[in-house]
């Protein structure tokens, strides 16, 4: 039962500190309260198809970015799929980046539109990695024996 | 007498001052009560000492009294004693004066007659004879004699003349003599002398001393020489007298052979003297006489005394009785100023005991002690009434602890059982959502039931135990009235359609939409009594009417007049004002005009909930507000309930300065009724609540101002809440009795109604009526048809009409009418946006999950994040989730028939967005309703569907109004903002389920 008490401690810990840093945002918890016993893995398979979504877009991004004539509009239609994506998850900070990216896009501004998925890749990744680290967490307080905790 | 005012003025002193002090200390103590209760020991021996004082004071002053009295007394004898003494004293002096006069007359006499005459005219026989006839006048003598002065020289010749020799008596004097025996003639002859002065004349009674010489005896020489020295009487010491051997005093007086100047030297006197008459007095006997002559001579002693040798005064008269008592002393003056007398008297008996004055100063003592005695009685009393009192606050402040342990002990345990009971309830809700079959979902919804009911009997429980404990305090916010009763309605609106009873609201026009008091309260104890009205009847009514108490009062005549069977369900109803007739607002109404001007800010409000049940027996109308009571064991096995509720209510009635009352007739039904008392609203801008919702009613009324509607209801007092609600939305309501009017009213041009309600009962009556009805409707030649609306109060299905080609039932309006519930209706057939905020989250949900539960819904998103939490989302809240990433998808998916209720769709797609996609299925459902409008097609092949029309709703994460307008545009139904918002899901949701439910014509 300590382990499990640490466990989850830690986990709160962790959250909080992605709340308050704004890795996450409400649309997170609101994912998690969508998670019952009838779908036990949901936010675990949202969150993967999120990472593999998420992925496939900053590489179709990065190759559009390389073309000779770069096809804005190809380019905002991927940063818009990726903001929604990320908003349904709760990634704020990428989210954020991508409302950014949108506006580089309007101006067809190479330069900043290269910065931004820059950007954009960088905080998914820091976002990925908190998030698996997260999950991490959720999964070992489970084999543990405890419940994860509701962030209210 | 002054010790007596001393001693008095002195105890007058005392008194004051005892008074003083003891005014004093009651002064300290009164004010300073509660001081002086802790130290009561202090205070009681102070008491104590107080009472001693008091008795040993009373005791002096009663000894005072006492010796006050007793001394006056023996002043009074003194006085009494002092004036019998005197007037004794002056009585033997006067006498005695009178005796006196008499022998220096009689000296005179012999002077003239003896020695001025000669031969002397007088002899032994005449002086004889003469003293003894004027005896009477000398009361006090007892003998006189005379003396004549012989010189040695002229003895021998003296001797022969008399014929006697003269005599001494010394011899006499030395040897007692007794009377017989006395014989002057053995006498000695006297020795030779200077002078003789030898008795010549003698009173009879004194005879034995002729021839005696007065010089010879050492008493009489003296007085002899005294008396010729001063030509006075002179008296001699008291001495036994010769032969009587009695005590007697000689009186002498010279008798000078001239008259003499008054001046005359005493030589000059004794020259002249020639001889000595004295009279002798015998003071005891003569004492005696003249005491006999006085009254009281038994009451007093006199004792008579020669005090002329102070140091040893002779007695001469009185028993030498040792009395040591009160005693008197009178100076006697007998004439001769060498020769002191003093007279002493005292009193026979001893002083009487001093009676008078024991028994009053005895009274005043007793008096005294019963005062004393009376006092410590009080006190003792006092400090006993005190200790009980003491006693009694102890035993209240252990009862007090008690009640204040009993209602610490209730709050806490209902507490304590609410917040577990929170947690049973909340875990039976999360279990409601999980996979159960349905007798698993059966047992769940008993077990909240049972919990729901548990937490609100321990509210109730709660409520009694504050109320108990008087620590009930009511709100006073801003709150609208019927936007509560709104609240309520529904509230009970599941119950009523169940069990078709006809719920009812109305509230008076007159009654002030906003106002201000315990809103909370307010609705506890309406749904309190809707609840046991509800929970008793079986059919007809439960009717709920709101007025102004003045209203009320006009109001109820008029119903008195109105025939009875004209209630809201045709049922027969206890008569309303027998709840009421106790009321004191109506006394005053009735007697005085001033409720109204006298409290412009108050709004009295008169409320009563009238049904149709079972009634109150009669033998439990008289317990039916006492705590816990219930009519019987049976109902509460049957209903449930505790039995306090409308206790609670009457006292919330109370706390709003009303009165509640009922009147209840066992089969008919029970009328309650009560008045409470609320202040105007002057609306709080803080009150975000009613604010909300009045702008909401406010916006929504908007809506349908200056629309007209016609009721067709043939029941007037129905008629009445039916047009109130439609009122409520600011729609002109006509009311008609039946369709034949209805008819009439259709027709009349320019009065077209935009809405039609028909009461249920009436459009069931006469079903080709109905028909003909409805197709004069469509018939009518107007821009927008009537909208057709039935008003039930039961979920039974409406018979469908059949009108030859179509097969079609107006919308249904489900009792309780409410301003929501109309709202949403009309909306809902109308097509006019609700573009309001609704802000009821946790209903919204629950609400949500009833409408969605088993729903096949597809939903359309490219964006596979999207995709899943949307139908997560939707799954949560029981929809049968289909997903779709491609516009095109959802086109094939969707083309009817097909089994979808509703559909999502995100607008942005790659391929193929959103709008286009909905564009393309509108385009496939219209040739396909045409298809079976003409026949081509059988609606009983396609799900009895005539229409089809699937509800779309855009999924987008700009709410932008130009998008919402571009999604109705291309036939799309509503949209939803992504995420998810329970909210904004539900009230899309809750559009387009009605249309489901009940299609439009």
């Amino acid at each position: 039962m300590e382990i499990v008490g640490q466990l989850q401690k830690q986990y709160v810990d962790f959250i909080n500190s992605l709340f308050r840093e704004g890795y996450l945002d409400d649309q997170y918890v609101q994912l998690q309260k969508l998670q019952d016993d009838s779908n036990p893995e949901f936010v675990v398979e949202v969150v993967s198809i999120f990472f593999e979504d998420s992925e496939k877009l900053l590489n179709d991004l990065a190759s559009s970015l390389q073309q000779q004539v770069v096809d804005f509009k190809k380019v905002d239609g991927y940063v818009h799929q990726f903001k929604g994506s990320s908003s349904s998850v709760g990634a704020q900070r990428v989210k954020n980046a991508c409302v950014a990216f949108r506006n580089f896009c309007d101006e067809k501004n190479l330069d900043g539109c290269s910065r931004f998925l820059n950007l954009v890749k960088q905080e998914f990744y820091l976002v990925k990695n908190k998030l698996e680290t997260l999950l991490r967490l959720e999964q070992q307080i489970l084999q543990a024996g405890g419940t994860v905790p509701l962030i209210e | 007498m002054s010790t007596k005012s001393g001693l008095f003025s002195d105890g007058g002193k005392i008194w004051m001052k005892l008074w003083e002090h003891i005014s004093q200390c009651f002064c300290k103590i009164h004010p300073h009560y509660a001081l002086y209760i802790g130290s009561r020991k202090v205070r009681k021996n102070w008491w104590r000492k107080l009472l001693v004082a008091w008795i040993v004071f009373w005791i002096l002053i009663s000894f005072g009294i006492l010796w006050c009295m007793s001394s006056q007394a023996v002043e009074k004898r003194k006085e009494a004693l002092a004036s019998m003494c005197d007037e004794r004293a002056r009585m033997l002096q006067d006498q005695f004066n009178v005796s006196m006069n008499h022998i220096q007359a009689m000296s005179v006499l012999i002077a003239t007659f003896h020695h001025g005459k000669n031969p002397s005219a007088i002899d032994q026989i005449t002086f004889a004879s003469y003293t003894e006839r004027t005896a009477f006048d000398r009361p006090l003598t007892s003998g006189v004699a005379y003396a004549a002065r012989v010189l040695h020289s002229e003895r021998e010749q003296f001797e022969i003349q008399q014929g006697w020799t003269i005599k001494r008596m010394d011899s006499v004097e030395q040897t007692p003599v007794h009377e017989d025996e006395y014989d002057p003639a053995d006498l000695e002859p006297s020795p030779v002398q200077d002078e003789y002065a030898p008795v010549i004349f003698a009173q009879d009674t004194v005879a034995h001393i002729i021839s005696i010489d007065v010089l010879s005896g050492k008493e009489d020489c003296e007085n002899v020489l005294r008396a010729r020295e001063s030509g006075k009487g002179v008296l001699t010491a008291p001495f036994r007298l010769l032969k009587t051997n009695r005590l007697g005093v000689i009186l002498t007086f010279a008798v000078y052979k001239r008259d003499l100047p008054p001046y005359a030297t005493s030589s000059e006197r004794i020259e002249a003297t020639v001889g000595y008459l004295g009279g002798i007095f015998d003071v005891e006997s003569l004492v005696e006489k003249l005491l006999q002559q006085l009254a009281s001579k038994q009451v007093i002693l006199v004792n008579v005394y020669d005090t002329t040798n102070l140091s040893d005064p002779i007695s001469m008269y009185g028993s030498n009785i040792l009395n040591d008592g009160m005693r008197h002393v009178s100076d006697l003056n007998f004439g001769d100023p060498f020769r002191k007398h003093e007279m002493h008297c005292r009193f026979k008996l001893k002083p009487p005991w001093p009676w008078v004055a024991i028994t009053t100063s005895s009274a005043i003592l007793v008096i005294a002690l019963l005062m004393g005695q009376i006092f410590h009685a009080t006190m003792n009393r006092i400090a006993k009434v005190e200790d009980d009192y003491h006693e009694m606050m102890e035993l209240k402040k252990l009862a007090e602890a008690a009640d204040v342990a009993k209602s610490q002990f209730l709050a806490t345990v209902s507490h304590e059982i609410r917040t577990p009971m929170n947690g049973v309830l909340g875990m039976l809700h999360m279990l409601m959502d999980t996979d159960l079959d349905e007798t698993q979902e059966d047992y769940i919804r008993t077990a909240q039931e049972s919990g729901k009911a548990l937490v609100s009997l321990i509210n109730e429980v709660l409520d009694q135990a504050k109320i108990e404990s008087g620590r009930f305090e009511l709100e006073t916010v801003c709150f609208d009235l019927k936007a509560i009763l709104d609240d309520v309605l529904s509230l009970f609106s599941g119950k009523s359609q169940e069990k078709g009873v006809e719920l009812a609201v109305y509230v008076s026009d007159k009654v002030p939409a906003k106002l201000v008091g315990d809103p909370g309260r307010f609705r506890q104890i309406i749904t309190n009594l809707m609840g046991n009205s509800i929970k008793f009847t079986e059919k007809g009514h439960v009717y709920v009417t709101v007025h102004l108490v003045e209203e009320a009062v006009n109001l109820m005549d008029v119903e008195m007049e109105s025939p009875s069977n004209s209630t809201l369900s045709g049922l027969p109803v206890a008569d309303r004002r027998q709840s009421c007739a106790g009321f004191k607002a109506f006394s005053q109404e009735e007697s005085a005009p001033m409720f109204s001007s006298s409290s412009t800010d108050q709004v009295n409000l008169i409320v009563s909930v009238e049904d149709t049940g079972q009634g109150i027996p009669l033998e439990a109308q008289s317990r039916v507000f006492t705590p816990f009571m219930q009519v019987g064991p049976s109902i509460t096995r049957t209903h449930g309930g505790t039995g306090i509720g409308l206790s609670i209510s009457r006292f919330l009635v109370q706390l709003m300065k009303g009165e509640i009352g009922f009147v209840s007739l066992p089969q008919i039904g029970s009328t309650f009724t009560f008045t409470a008392v609320f202040t105007h609203g002057c609306c709080n801008v803080n009150d975000q609540k009613s604010q909300k919702i009045n702008n909401q009613l406010n916006s929504i009324s908007l809506e349908f101002r200056e629309m007209r509607a016609l009721l067709v209801d043939p029941r007037p007092v129905r008629a009445k809440v039916s047009v109130y609600h439609i009122e409520r939305l600011g729609i002109h309501v006509e009311v008609v009795r039946d369709l034949d009017k209805g008819f009439f009213s259709v027709n009349t041009e320019n009065s077209i109604p935009n809405i039609v309600f028909i009461e249920r009962e009436v459009w069931d009556k006469d079903l080709a009526l109905s028909t003909l009805f409805l197709n004069k409707l469509r018939s009518l030649d107007c821009k927008v048809t009537p909208k057709l609306f039935l008003l039930s109060s039961t979920i039974s299905s409406t018979r469908a009409i059949s009108t030859g080609s179509s097969v079609s039932t107006p919308s249904v309006i489900l009792k309780p009418l409410r301003a929501s519930l109309l709202i949403a209706s009309l909306q809902r057939s109308m097509g006019i946006g609700n573009r309001g905020n609704h802000r009821n989250g946790e209903l919204r949900t629950l609400s949500l999950r009833n409408l969605l539960r088993g729903r096949k819904i597809l939903v359309v998103d490219d964006n596979l994040v999207n995709l899943k939490v949307a139908a997560g989302a939707l799954k949560k809240y029981g929809a049968d989730v289909v997903l779709a990433e491609r516009g095109k998808e959802a086109i094939s998916l969707l083309t009817p028939p097909h089994h979808f209720d509703a559909c999502f769709m995100d607008i942005q797609m790659p391929e193929m967005d959103g709008f286009e996609a909905t564009k393309r299925i509108r385009d496939m459902e219209s040739s396909f309703n045409n298809r079976i409008h003409n026949g081509e097609l059988s609606v009983e092949a396609y799900r009895n569907i005539s229409t089809w029309h699937v509800p779309i709703l855009a999924m987008t994460a700009d709410v932008i109004q130009a998008t919402s307008e571009e999604c109705l545009k291309c036939g799309m139904d509503g949209y939803v903002s992504k995420p998810f918002e329970a909210e904004q899901l539900y009230r899309e949701v809750s559009r387009f389920s009605h249309t489901v439910l009940y299609e439009i014509p």
